[in-house]
């Protein structure tokens, strides 16, 4: 058993060294056929340029990429020490759908890789596809928004969601290049290029070398749709524009946190609708408020491009009457407030951007925009917000935030009724570790707030109420509500509450970069210090592993089944559009 | 810690004081006068998503000795020259997440000597002289628009 064991590992080893060379894009990478992407391989180590061989399917490289690639004798990290050699074809092109086998090697590193270069449909089958996204969306935000929205008699519901009624389905794996967990760069990157990535990054492969931009580039929907349609682009997102799922629709950088280079690459393709938060990034370093470190002023440079700039919820209104045809529509400085905040309780940043629009304000004039063209839209809407409030485990703040986006689900639908043409995509990126148990009963005997968690028959039913019929309950803290919990957390007071004063934090950092629960919640009545289950150096809970449910309508739609990579997704957009016929070629 | 970071506070004026002449001490006199304490609440006359702008109190304290009071950020380094100033505890941690942000309303606050730093979620008051207008800090390119330099502060 012993010499056996031996035997393996020494096996492993070499194939350790065999392997070492990596090559971008990896291995069973999906590639929309005529689609310029980065060619690159890195070696283990320097190896000499006349060592380098490349083929693909047998043939020389250059004949199927379109271009010769480019040696790079030492590639070095960011204290100058060598990383090794790489070849690299910028924007390189495969012309015809099919299987590819990439071998290369220098010395004795061999790597073998296949790609599946799709095509797709000849012509399209939708003419509009409104791609719907509430970031972090998982089974309890839509039970929960459920429950709170419509309320339940005797175990049924007594109404349903816009999103219960969507025709097709499928179970999203959401996992990065580098991690089984997974965030909203690489989740969505591989929605908007079909390309899966490494955790922070957006519309690259994540390479050795320290340089952010310059990581192997794939192509992304709003290039895609500029290189092969005469489609109007929308981007629209209650987070900071340059957030990641908004920017992944443009962007193209190892390091999500680049937001004022992805700020300015919503310059590289336009989207002819760009509405949501992060001024911060549009503005010169010398405006106080700026998050620039340079002069830049994008402001202007859109202006100057003839966009109609909106920076509230009545200049959102007038920018939609008029011709321009663009809009830029910034409504904070950072994040938007959510809906609770803005809405309710005015609280939050409220007071200092009093009049921003919610996610429906923004599709509406999203959706009236773009269907002026008749060539047809894409269209991208994140409700950002259900994730930013589950992070920090605020449930009501974030279902009332899925209930919101279930409203922009059912504006999209009342719009495909109208135009049936319309490809219509509901999705979370990734999910969170969060289930509803039960109900909270303030009634309940004691002082003891778990005692008064009801479950299994205990629970009964929850009672908020909407008289005014507008979707949302009328107020959060009710008596009994909702008993949801996440599976991981940092230290935290759990006050079993809603967090009426604004948006919980439920740990803040020492001076040891440790997060310890935040002192601010521990004499709230009742509440409890929950000791953590997350490293310490977790801010907030964290991202579930577990799959998204995508549902879908329209056109095309019937192609969402089963179990499908994140990366999937991209294919049946890419298809429904016609984005890789051989008209296009 | 509170103790050792009060006495640092008063060694400016201890060296004053041993210089011991007496003109020196009147030609002092300016820095010795109690600085004017400034809240976050104080800090913007405007807010708007097209910039915000200092407020006239801010404008008109500029070069002056001002007192704020705040809590200190977590720093990059255990020991370091600058901090920064919030108004309340940070639940996030802009120097170690890629897309963390500073919020809006922070002063970076300089100190003459590098500090080894208070617990999170303990109020300190900093006094110090007031700097307004964008600089980069050479040694990190950190970018602030506020500061306070030659600053002390003490648990509050």
């Amino acid at each position: 058993m012993r010499k056996f064991l031996s035997a393996l590992a020494a096996a492993t080893m070499l194939a350790g060294v065999a392997d070492a060379a990596t090559v971008y894009p990896l291995d069973r990478a999906t590639i929309l056929v005529g689609s310029p992407f980065d060619f690159k391989v890195e070696f283990d180590g320097v190896v000499k340029q006349e060592d380098v061989k490349v083929t693909i399917n047998g043939q020389d490289a250059k004949s199927v990429l379109g271009a010769d690639v480019e040696f790079v004798a030492d590639e070095q990290d960011k204290d100058g020490k060598s990383l090794g050699s790489a070849v690299i074809l910028r924007a390189a092109k495969v012309a015809k759908a099919g299987a590819y086998k990439v071998e290369v090697s220098a010395g004795d590193q061999a790597k073998t890789v296949t790609w599946d270069v799709f095509g797709t449909s000849a012509t399209p089958k939708a003419k509009n596809v409104i791609f719907l996204l509430a970031d972090g969306l998982s089974v309890s935000h839509r039970t929960g928004a459920r429950l709170m929205s419509k309320g339940m008699t005797e175990g049924k519901a007594n109404g349903r969601l816009f999103m219960d009624d969507l025709d097709h389905m499928a179970f999203i794996g959401t996992s990065a290049t580098n991690a089984v967990a997974t965030d909203s760069a690489n989740t969505m990157s591989a929605y908007m290029t079909g390309h899966k990535t490494a955790i922070n990054a957006l519309g690259v492969y994540a390479d050795r070398t320290p340089d952010s931009l310059d990581d192997p580039r794939v192509e992304n929907i709003a290039e895609a749709v500029r290189r092969l349609t005469k489609k109007s682009i929308g981007v629209v997102s209650t987070a900071e524009i340059e957030d990641a799922t908004p920017a992944a629709v443009i962007a193209h950088t190892r390091k999500r946190g680049d937001k004022a280079d992805i700020a300015t690459m919503f310059l590289d393709t336009k989207p002819d609708v760009i509405l949501g938060g992060g001024s911060a990034y549009f503005l010169s370093k010398d405006v106080a408020g700026s998050k620039r470190k340079d002069d830049k002023d994008l402001i202007k440079a859109f202006k100057d491009d003839g966009y109609t700039l909106a920076t509230d919820k009545s200049e959102l209104a007038s920018a939609a009457g008029t011709n321009s045809g663009k809009i830029l529509g910034l409504f904070h400085t950072g994040n938007m407030d959510v809906t609770l905040d803005r809405e309710f309780l005015k609280k939050g940043t409220v007071e200092k951007f009093p009049n921003q629009p919610g996610l429906k304000d923004m599709t509406k004039v999203a959706l009236e925009q773009l269907s002026k063209n008749p060539e047809g839209f894409f269209l991208m809407v994140e409700g950002a917000s259900v994730d930013k409030m589950s992070h920090p485990m605020d449930w009501d703040r974030s279902l009332i935030e899925t209930i919101e986006f279930d409203q922009v689900v059912g504006m999209a639908r009342e719009f495909a009724k109208a135009h049936p043409d319309t490809l219509i995509v509901v999705t979370g990126d990734h999910t969170h570790g969060v289930s509803i148990i039960g109900t909270i009963d303030d009634e309940k005997p004691g002082t003891e707030m778990r005692e008064k968690v009801g479950v299994y028959a205990d629970a009964g039913f929850p009672n908020y109420e909407d008289k005014d019929g507008d979707g949302f309950p009328d107020k959060v803290d009710v008596s009994r509500r909702l008993a949801i919990f996440a599976n991981n957390y940092p230290d935290y007071y759990e006050t079993f509450r809603p967090k009426m004063d604004g948006p919980f934090e439920p740990a803040i950092e020492n001076e040891k970069k440790e997060y310890v629960a935040n002192p601010a919640y521990k004499d709230v009545p009742g509440a409890v210090l929950r000791e953590g289950n997350l490293p310490r150096n977790a801010d907030t809970a964290v991202h579930a592993v577990d799959d998204v449910v995508l549902q879908a309508a329209g056109p095309g739609a019937g192609e969402f089944k089963g179990y499908m990579e994140e990366s999937d997704v991209y294919r049946v957009l890419a298809d429904v559009l016609a984005l890789g016929s051989s008209e296009n070629m | 810690m509170g103790k050792v970071l009060s006495g640092s506070r008063f060694r400016r004026r201890d060296v004053l004081a041993m210089i011991g002449l007496s003109p020196m001490i009147t030609l002092a006199k300016p820095a010795l006068a109690a600085p004017t304490q400034l809240s976050f609440d104080d800090l913007y006359g405007k807010i708007s998503v097209l910039g915000l702008e200092f407020s006239d109190k801010v404008k008109s304290l500029d070069g002056r000795d001002v007192e704020m009071s705040g809590f200190m950020a977590p720093p990059l380094k255990a020991e370091a020259k600058f901090f920064v100033l919030t108004e309340i505890p940070m639940s996030i941690c802009p120097f170690c997440s890629t897309d963390a942000d500073w919020p809006d309303n922070i002063a970076v606050v300089y100190l003459d000597e590098a500090q080894t730093f208070v617990q999170a979620g303990v109020r300190i008051d900093v006094t110090g002289k007031l700097e307004v207008g964008s600089w980069t800090d050479p040694e990190t390119g950190f970018l602030s628009r506020l500061r306070l330099r030659g600053a002390t502060y003490s648990v509050a």
